[in-house]
């Protein structure tokens, strides 16, 4: 039995313009798109429902502006480097490659540990998905919000840490046979490190300052 | 991978780096902006124009969507118009102009 392979995984459809995997991450991405452009409404419409009393803003709900800047640089810094590893491999520089993807890898994990520091600060006051403000009794969506929308970003944090992580120690060696094929996972797994960069430069400030 | 392409490529870096600088004093901005006593509603647009504007820098150059193909642009375009519908839907709603409840 032959062996099945996908068309155009390295040249361009000549209908698109773009390879396989390029087209099918950014298909991808669209629905992604959609998702939180979905949970983005979700709060606007809560949001402006809600008496003000019923909303704090972030610092009012006890969340750290300066620990959500830092995560925010953090999480620009893993983008440039991303692009960079990918930059590197274009350039025929395999070592280069290995210490920006390596970067990536650790700066996402920064970010993680960061929020998970966050997640138990609120879980030691007792505030939960479920609690309200300003008392944890009270008919709020805030927590509710805050929770959905940096657990699902997390999750996707995680996703590309570990895809990045797999590049690196198992996926690297398709560098000695296919270079072109490997330099295109790289450039659609940043595809996909850039988007979980792009969601949080808006949930920064949604959550954080207003 | 060609020279010329390597070549290519080394040109972008300086770019790459030039775009993390203007993010992180975006990013700043961003905060500063957040202290100043603005009403609700500015605050929310002049930190949704700092975001996009932080994105759009991402999504061109680190996504390359600046020279990206016609497919992907008419398939993020047809994401933006939904957008669009999703975060009217709610505006309507509360301005009265199309409640959606009570149904």
């Amino acid at each position: 039995m032959s062996e099945l392979v996908i068309p155009y995984r390295v040249q361009p459809h000549p209908l698109t313009g773009v390879t396989s995997g390029k087209l099918g991450i950014w298909l991808f991405l669209a629905s992604e798109v959609m998702l939180f452009g979905s949970l983005f409404s979700s709060y606007v419409l809560l949001r402006v429902g809600s008496p003000d009393q019923f909303w704090p803003s972030g610092v009012e709900a006890g969340l750290s502006v300066p620990i959500g800047t830092f995560n925010t640089l953090v999480l620009i810094g893993s983008s440039v480097t991303m692009v960079m590893s990918w930059a590197s491999l274009k350039m025929g520089n395999l070592g280069g490659f290995k210490r920006y993807i390596g970067a990536t890898i650790g700066l996402g994990s920064l970010f993680l540990v960061v929020k998970a520091f966050e997640y138990s600060t609120k879980f030691s006051h007792g505030i939960y998905p479920s609690v309200g403000w300003p008392e944890l009794t009270d008919p709020s969506m805030f927590y509710g919000l805050y929770f959905t929308f940096t657990g699902l970003h997390a999750l996707h944090v995680l996703l590309g840490v570990l895809a990045n992580l797999w590049l690196l120690i198992w996926g690297v060696a398709l560098w000695q046979t296919d270079r072109d094929r490997f330099a295109g996972r790289i450039e659609i797994s940043g595809l996909y490190w850039h988007f979980v960069d792009l969601v949080w430069i808006f949930l920064f400030p949604v959550l954080y300052l207003l | 991978m060609s020279q010329s392409e390597a070549e290519h490529v080394k040109e972008h870096v300086r770019v790459y780096l030039m775009v993390f600088s203007a993010l992180a004093v975006l990013t700043v901005v961003t905060v500063a902006i957040s202290y100043l006593s603005l009403s609700t509603g500015y605050a929310i647009g002049v930190a949704m124009v700092v975001a996009t504007v932080k994105a759009s820098l991402v999504a061109l150059y680190f996504m390359h969507l600046i020279s990206e193909e016609k497919v992907i642009l008419w398939l993020l375009g047809l994401c933006a118009a939904f957008i669009v519908v999703l975060m009217l839907l709610p505006v309507f709603t509360e301005s009265g102009i199309a409640p959606l409840w009570p149904l």
